[in-house]
């Protein structure tokens, strides 16, 4: 653990511009022990443009608010010390990609609570208990906890090929709604159904598993693994499995299946 | 003027945190129309950075408890200057809002039989936090914004609201900006509630958000509602130190629950050396029984590292103050050695506490599971907000709400960790329903074209100043350093004069930042409208503090170190007089009802 507070110089390479276009501008800033790059940015605003949009809330990587491009790296300003970079060349900061932009570090990610408003909410079971209440096992919401840890910061999203260089944000829902999406049919009070609306409307099938969602995860949710995957073949088990298609035939109405863990 | 665009709304409902959201869940759940505005994104509020948990008498881990332990806990926790009809409404409802929110799809940790888990708290007696992990607050705010969302509820995301407008003496509604394009937002309103949170960002050292500017503190005292108890400023004991640029984010005392203790830089276990009469006889006597507490021995009581904040916090700086503080200038807080008592400690540590081990791990380069983290009091809520009626939560002006931190009340000289959830849920819910109740009843209101005018070319002002060469940051920055220094932890009477001074002197710079660029997305803009809020808060504090002439709660006076009986009997009001300066008052506390006082006497 250092003990003082040295001081070294650095040149932050920030994107300024809004929707009609922008460019990187150079600030140079001085940077102590263990500054995070949110610190830099607030410095050069504090000094150099006092009319610098970043957006930010807790900085603490709790709310999911400062996600930006480091050095082309989809990360959270406050959670990327700049001693982790190599400071001898300029540090290189520009808003996400997969959104429009409205100033500088800033977008518009609107788009995502659009989304997530179509999506079926939680409709619990009957309560267990009298009293209104349910019983549920820890190693049963184990995974369904995985998910909500999510703090929407929509790196995922603008990693994502689908939505960042084939723009199909009209078709598919992206990491994070397959992430909210899990969250809610592996819940274990959950009786809502949505692998139709997976299937059709979301674009699960999209997904071609590469991975690049759960890479970038600052809380570390095996997005791909745990949640894209098995919805996945739960839509595939429903809508393209030969014996199922035949039980609903034989049974027009849906019915109830037994639910398989991942 | 021209670009200002209209909307109206039963109920508008300012600030999205938990107590906003649930305020807007209830109110809509009226069949009235209700606005939402926050001042960043849905979902990003100060809730999410709640840790430890939600405290309610749910008595799933420990049977022995309900609404009355954790009434007389909540009123001895406040040092008795609480609003005790507040209290007992937080105590008896709060069970009842944490099984709503699994009702909404929120996914508690769970006990052995499958009921949601409770762990153990400062100045709770029993095991009562409904938590998840260390991202309780989290859970909290995403389990209302998607459940939320569904009700109807119009949210206006990156809006400010800059000042409430009346008709008369009641509420009638709001001017905003928009934060992405800085174009005013008119918000015609029969009733609204406030839900803005706390004032954090008046010092420097704190475990807020941005957005804990004061701003419901001060729109509420501009339009003529009191502010109460704003001396009593509670800083946690445990914020992060090192690197200096993390300096006060939280470390939650979840850590403490779980087995961490406190140590100097001989060793030394110093909570034991100071332990309060009133919480003699429910602490542990030595390590081992404190540590069978943390496991959930129904027989031990609790270490006295779970004494309340506010002790926690003044003996820490003791230990600084005499020299035996870490590297950094504080104390440490060690829970790796847990070790020597359970096996496979560092994982079970990951799985309790896991966004503590993160964010030591990616701020400070330290593993927790290994090494102790070195942890400093930081500035973390205000028991201090507007004054509301206990039971509807409406202000002295009618159709005017509050809840959640910036009202004042439950909470007293100091609050208990995890009452801060359940307030907002408690309260949130109460001033949604009687909001809405109120909107249903109340006749249309009309506001005055000069009160918008007026308040629009207040908010555009900055941008016509001329010559003045400092911005609006390094103006918050002193403010911050000042009350810091002058109105912090240690407060007396010489340092908060001249504190008193220097605001005057700031209000003045304020009036003369200069800023630069256009209205859109221009946050030099938007913190020189904030210094308002900023230094009236700020002054508020200081005046309550210089008047309350003892030590209690969250407010140690040096130069009065001793609580006094008769301050015990009144709290602080403030107000602005009608020759527009600040009047604090000193007014009594209600008597507290004969079955209350019996709860308390039982439960000493």
């Amino acid at each position: 653990m250092a003990e003082t507070a040295t001081t070294q110089m650095v040149t932050l390479r920030i994107w300024r511009g809004d929707a009609n276009g922008g460019s990187f501008v150079d600030y140079q800033t001085p940077v102590s022990h263990g500054m995070v790059v949110l610190d830099a940015v607030h410095q050069v605003q504090a000094t150099q443009a006092m009319d610098l949009a970043v957006r930010w809330n807790c900085k603490a990587g709790k709310c999911g608010s400062c996600s930006a491009e480091i050095n082309g790296n989809p990360r959270l300003m406050c959670m990327t010390q700049i001693a982790h970079l190599p400071t001898d060349q300029p540090i290189t900061i520009e808003p996400i990609q997969a959104f429009p932009s409205i100033k500088d570090l800033v977008t518009d990610v609107s788009w995502n609570y659009e989304v997530k408003k179509r999506i079926k909410p939680f409709q619990p079971r009957e309560p267990d208990a009298a009293d209104g209440t349910w019983r549920m096992e820890q190693a049963d919401v184990d995974r369904v906890q995985e998910f909500r840890k999510c703090i929407e910061c929509f790196l995922c999203q603008d990693v994502c090929h689908v939505l960042r260089d084939h723009h199909k944000h009209a078709e598919f829902i992206g990491p994070r709604f397959l992430v909210h999406v899990a969250a809610l049919e592996m819940h274990p009070l959950d009786t809502a159904d949505r692998l139709e609306d997976l299937k059709d409307r979301d674009g699960v099938g999209y997904c071609n598993i590469t991975k690049c969602c759960t890479k970038v995860c600052p809380e570390h949710i095996t997005i791909t693994d745990n949640a894209i995957i098995p919805l996945k073949e739960r839509v595939v088990d429903e809508y393209y499995d030969p014996l199922m298609m035949l039980w609903r035939m034989i049974f027009p109405k849906r019915q109830p299946l037994p639910m398989v863990k991942p | 003027m021209a670009d200002i665009q209209t909307h109206e709304h039963d109920v508008l409902v300012i600030g999205a945190g938990g107590a906003g959201l649930r305020a807007a869940i209830e109110a809509s759940a009226a069949g009235v129309s209700v606005g939402l505005v926050c001042k960043s994104l849905l979902g990003k509020a100060h809730t999410v950075m709640a840790e430890g948990g939600i405290a309610a008498a749910l008595a799933n881990v420990d049977e022995r408890d309900n609404w009355k332990v954790h009434f007389a806990d909540t009123m001895r926790g406040g040092q008795y200057v609480n609003n005790w009809r507040m209290a007992q409404l937080h105590a008896q409802e709060a069970p009842a809002r944490v099984r709503e929110l699994e009702a909404w799809g929120a996914v508690f940790d769970r006990t052995a039989d499958g009921r949601i888990l409770q762990r153990n708290f400062g100045g709770h007696r029993y095991p009562r936090l409904a938590h998840v992990g260390d991202r309780t607050g989290l859970e909290m705010i995403r389990t209302l914004q998607d459940h939320g969302v569904h009700k109807g509820i119009t949210v206006y995301m990156e809006t400010t609201v800059v000042r409430l407008l009346k008709d008369g003496d009641r509420i009638a509604g709001a001017l905003a900006y928009t934060r992405e394009r800085g174009r005013f937002l008119l918000f015609k309103a029969k009733a609204i509630v406030l839900a803005t949170g706390g004032i954090g960002k008046a010092y420097k050292i704190t475990s807020n958000s941005w957005e804990y500017t004061g701003d419901g503190h001060t729109l509420a005292y501009d339009a003529g509602a009191e502010l109460q108890d704003m001396e009593f400023i509670q800083f946690h004991p445990t914020g992060m130190i090192w690197p200096l640029s993390v300096r006060g984010i939280l470390v939650t005392e979840g850590v403490r629950g779980e087995g961490g203790v406190l140590l100097n830089n001989k060793g030394e276990r110093f909570m034991f050396n100071d332990i309060p009469d009133n919480y003699k006889s429910q602490t542990a006597k030595d390590a081992e029984e404190g540590w069978r507490y943390c496991q959930g021995d129904k027989n031990a009581n609790r270490p006295p590292e779970l004494l309340t904040r506010d002790h926690v916090a003044r003996c820490i700086l003791r230990e600084v103050r005499a020299g035996r503080g870490s590297p950094h200038g504080g104390v440490y807080l060690d829970i790796q050695w847990i070790k020597e008592k359970i096996p496979n400690a560092p994982e079970h540590i990951k799985k309790k506490l896991p966004s503590m081990y993160h964010q030591f791990k990616e701020l400070g380069d330290i593993d927790i599971t290994t090494e102790p983290m070195e942890v400093g009091p930081t500035t973390h809520y205000v028991m201090g907000g507007v004054k509301v009626d206990a039971d509807s939560q409406m202000s002295r002006i009618p159709g005017l709400f509050a809840c959640g931190e910036c009202a004042v009340g439950i909470n007293g000289a100091n609050r208990l960790g995890g009452n801060s959830l359940s307030d907002l849920l408690v309260f949130g819910k109460r001033a949604g329903e009687y909001a809405g109740k109120y909107a249903k009843d109340a006749k249309p209101t009309t506001l005055r074209q000069e009160d918008v005018d007026a308040a629009a070319k207040w908010t555009l002002e900055p941008f016509d100043r001329q010559g003045g060469d400092e911005g609006p940051y390094i103006i918050q920055q002193d403010l911050q350093d000042m009350m810091q220094d002058l109105v912090g932890i240690v407060r007396k009477e010489d340092e908060m004069q001249r504190a008193l001074e220097g605001l005057g002197k700031l209000k003045e710079r304020a009036k003369k930042a200069k800023i630069v660029g256009n209205r859109e997305y221009n946050p030099g803009w938007h913190t020189a409208l904030d210094l308002h809020n900023l230094l009236t808060v700020s002054e508020a504090i200081t005046r309550c503090a210089l008047v309350r002439k003892e030590s209690r709660g969250g407010h140690f006076r040096e130069d009065f170190q001793d609580k006094d009986a008769a301050f015990g009997k009144v709290n602080l009001v403030t107000r602005k007089g009608p020759d527009g300066e600040m009047q604090v008052e000193q007014v009594p506390i209600p008597e507290m009802p004969a079955e209350l006082k019996q709860i308390i006497e039982e439960m000493k």
